[in-house]
């Protein structure tokens, strides 16, 4: 059965003032016109082209991919919107996708709720939604169905987007964080940090002029390469905000089982390792936007890290440690130097330190 | 990384370690106790926490983890009045990071942001200038804390203002000295000291010569120490050879970047802008003759304490904290009463929970590998 519903064409409304207004957001044409506009003009598919409250997925043909539906939303609230890397269109596809992704789905349908700032210049949302659309693209998966506010001046940064995807997940895979046994290996798929010391150096409020791009990627191909090596994966997670410290310690927490990690094997580009020297910040707690942690049985992990090592996202793989019998919820790490320390979890925001 | 890895170096560190534990055995101390070497410096407790250096040394050796983190020996009277002026509807309040976490008995700098103060994070006191410059019609006061280090940067922002004639520019200072501080502590009765690590960055501004006094009329030997892993190593070897040889000295480690002298300018600049305070109030400490220093008086249009009416009141320590007598290596971090409990580093009670300088909370957060290690002896029946 065919679940692209019937539509009929209809001229698309066209938005010919420079900003964006609280007319935009009114409900009557000049909102319909934004939408067709922007959005409709980006996304371009026959669900969203409906225009209908809902978007109707057909159940059968979900069905194919898997057994169980995957279901997920994340805000985007980045600042600034453009970086290097990306920006907040490309963050909030690849956010939502990743979430579907390190949970095994497929990655299939996707909303867009976009809240303006009034004053946005449309052709600047226009560029975010081109954005949002060509990530979509890049990571199979269509934006079926959507919504868009106007708030006054103040009321928002200029721009919030909400998305939220559906996904499948095959019937033998299940990935779970307490799934994680000593014994096991941890696998990242590249170098650490890279998104948030794009996201602070972009910010110019550290004077410092970074390099540095985001690792913003969708991770859906590279999830389903790592699944096809290594069948036994125990579990999959994204190291966004928080970084790689915060995900080991959630999965020792949720496995009751110690986690040591090896600062040699630590995949850290040195442009981010010296920012990070000279604001005083550990790469291991910065935002990734294009990274799992996988726990791999260690009989699986050198064909898992073959594999994803093949994969454009994975060049710079590493197994960087393994999963122990040591102190539940506990994650040490061999330092460089010789030493070891405990990596804990991010206690609130992490502030430069002084001298 | 070029000029990083290099003081980094395992096999080095390796050496270091051996040397370090032949010298130890030879110490006759360290039969009956652990030797115990202050580090002063919060800068150094971070990267012995970093690079799990405490673990990797013989367990005769205690380090003490010591008041050298200005964020966190503020007192919770300065920092209300720090929020009292960022409330202000006039003023924007410039802040380095780690200063905003903070706990004043209302509220810390973070938490009034929320409440919707206009709280800045700067990385130099100069961007606080630039601040000023971009807002000619708000007040913009610089939250001056540290010790000699971040001082001379305050003193030649203030005089860069004067240049400029900058009139919407101050500084609420809280600069703190090194010197009265360190002699408090050889001053306290419970002390078991043996010898220091003395800070790097404080010293590439004062130089070495001020610290004689206390291998003169203290009889510690004392060690100016660099921050990178080996430099902290290389540094504690050679107080334990002062120890073994029967030596009190200040010598300097970190040669390739402290002078006997200090740097000239930095301190004409600091000596032009301030003068001491006849007492300062640290957290944990109590108050200190000479400890700090403020504005002096041809520079007081610069000065948000005159600029803006403070509350100025004194807030004692909460009665069940025990950061003095961490802070004099009397007892460690955990034994605290309330460490881990109502201390810890989201609702910090004490000065040293505050920065990730402090002991407490690098303790809390890298743990010591050598904790868990005498928690397990402790456990066992052991002692």
């Amino acid at each position: 059965m065919n679940i692209v519903p019937f539509i009929q064409t209809r001229p698309r409304g066209k938005v010919h003032v420079p900003t964006v207004t609280l007319a935009h957001g009114g409900g009557g044409k000049a909102m319909k016109d934004l939408i067709d506009d922007v959005f409709l003009d980006a996304f371009d598919n026959a669900h969203l082209a409906a225009l209908d409250d809902q978007a109707r997925l057909n159940l059968g043909a979900l069905a194919r991919y898997g057994d169980r539906l995957a279901f997920t939303t994340d805000s985007f609230v980045v600042d600034p919107l453009v970086f290097p890397g990306g920006d907040i269109g490309r963050l909030a596809v690849c956010g939502t996708v990743n979430d579907l992704a390190v949970g095994g789905a497929v990655p299939l349908y996707l909303s867009c709720a976009v809240i303006i700032e009034e004053g946005v210049p449309v052709e600047f949302l226009r560029q975010i939604a081109r954005s949002m659309a060509s990530t979509a693209r890049e990571a199979g998966i269509e934006v079926v169905t959507g919504d868009t506010k106007v708030v006054n001046k103040g009321a928002c940064d200029r721009m919030f987007i909400t998305t939220t995807g559906i996904g499948v997940i095959r019937a033998d895979v299940d990935l779970g964080a307490h799934r994680a046994m000593p014994g096991d290996h941890v696998l990242v798929n590249g170098l650490l940090g890279d998104h948030g010391a794009a996201i602070l150096g972009a910010r110019g409020d550290m004077a410092l002029q970074t390099p540095i791009a985001s690792d913003c990627a969708p991770l859906h191909d590279l999830t389903a390469v790592l699944l096809a090596a290594a069948p036994a994966t125990r579990c999959i997670r994204d190291p966004t905000r928080g970084g790689v410290a915060t995900v080991l310690n959630e999965i020792a927490e949720a496995a009751r089982v110690a986690i040591e990690i090896d600062e040699a094997c630590i995949p850290i580009r040195d442009e981010v390792r010296g920012f990070c020297e000279i604001l005083g910040l550990d790469p291991l707690y910065l935002a990734n936007e294009g990274k799992i942690v996988a726990v791999v049985p260690a009989e699986q992990s050198q064909r898992a890290l073959d594999a994803v090592q093949a994969h454009p996202l994975g060049r710079a793989a590493s197994i960087i440690g393994c999963v122990t019998v040591g102190e539940p919820g506990r994650v040490t790490m061999h330092t460089l130097f010789g030493g070891r320390r405990i990596v804990d979890m991010l206690v609130g925001e992490q502030l430069p330190r002084i001298c | 990384m070029k000029y990083v890895d290099e003081y980094r170096d395992r096999a080095k560190a390796q050496v270091l370690v051996k040397e370090i534990e032949r010298l130890v055995s030879g110490i006759k101390i360290a039969e009956r106790r652990p030797i115990q070497i202050m580090e002063v410096c919060g800068g150094h407790t971070h990267s012995i926490f970093r690079y799990g250096i405490e673990g990797m040394l013989p367990k005769a050796i205690e380090l003490v983890h010591g008041p050298g983190c200005p964020v966190c020996v503020l007192p919770m009277g300065r920092v209300d009045d720090c929020v009292a002026i960022a409330e202000r509807s006039e003023v924007i309040f410039a802040t380095f990071g780690d200063a905003m976490r903070v706990p004043g008995s209302r509220k810390s700098l973070l938490q009034a942001k929320a409440d919707g103060a206009d709280v800045r994070m700067v990385y130099s006191p100069m961007d606080a200038l630039a601040l000023a410059r971009g807002n000619p019609a708000r007040e913009i006061v610089f939250f001056g804390i540290g010790f000699e280090t971040t001082m001379p940067s305050t003193a030649l922002t203030v005089l860069q203002a004067e240049r400029e004639g900058i009139s919407n520019f101050s500084v609420f200072c809280n600069h703190i000295t090194i010197i009265p501080t360190i002699k408090a502590i050889l001053d306290s009765p419970d002390l078991h000291l043996d010898g220091f690590l003395g800070p790097g960055h404080v010293s590439m501004v004062i130089g070495t010569a001020p610290y004689e006094f206390i291998a003169r009329f203290y009889n510690r030997p004392m060690v100016v120490a660099g921050f990178e892993p080996l430099d902290i190593l290389q540094s504690i070897w050679m107080v334990l050879k002062q120890i073994k040889e029967g030596r009190c000295e200040i010598e300097n480690q970190y040669a390739r970047i402290v002078s006997q002298a200090g740097n000239s300018p930095a301190l004409e600049a600091v000596a032009r802008v301030y003068e001491l305070r006849e007492f300062f109030e640290w957290r944990g400490l109590g108050s200190i003759d000479h400890s700090g220093v403020k504005m002096r008086a041809s520079y007081a249009r610069f000065d948000a304490e005159r600029k803006f009416a403070v509350p100025n009141i004194r807030i004692a320590d909460p009665k069940s904290c025990q950061c003095g007598e961490v802070l004099k290596g009397v007892i460690k971090p955990w034994q605290c009463k309330v460490f881990g409990r109502v201390c810890n580093p989201e609702t910090p009670l004490g000065a040293l929970m505050v920065s990730s300088e402090g002991a407490c909370s690098a303790y809390y957060q890298y743990g010591g590998v050598k904790r868990q290690r005498e928690d397990a002896t402790i456990e066992a029946g052991v002692t």
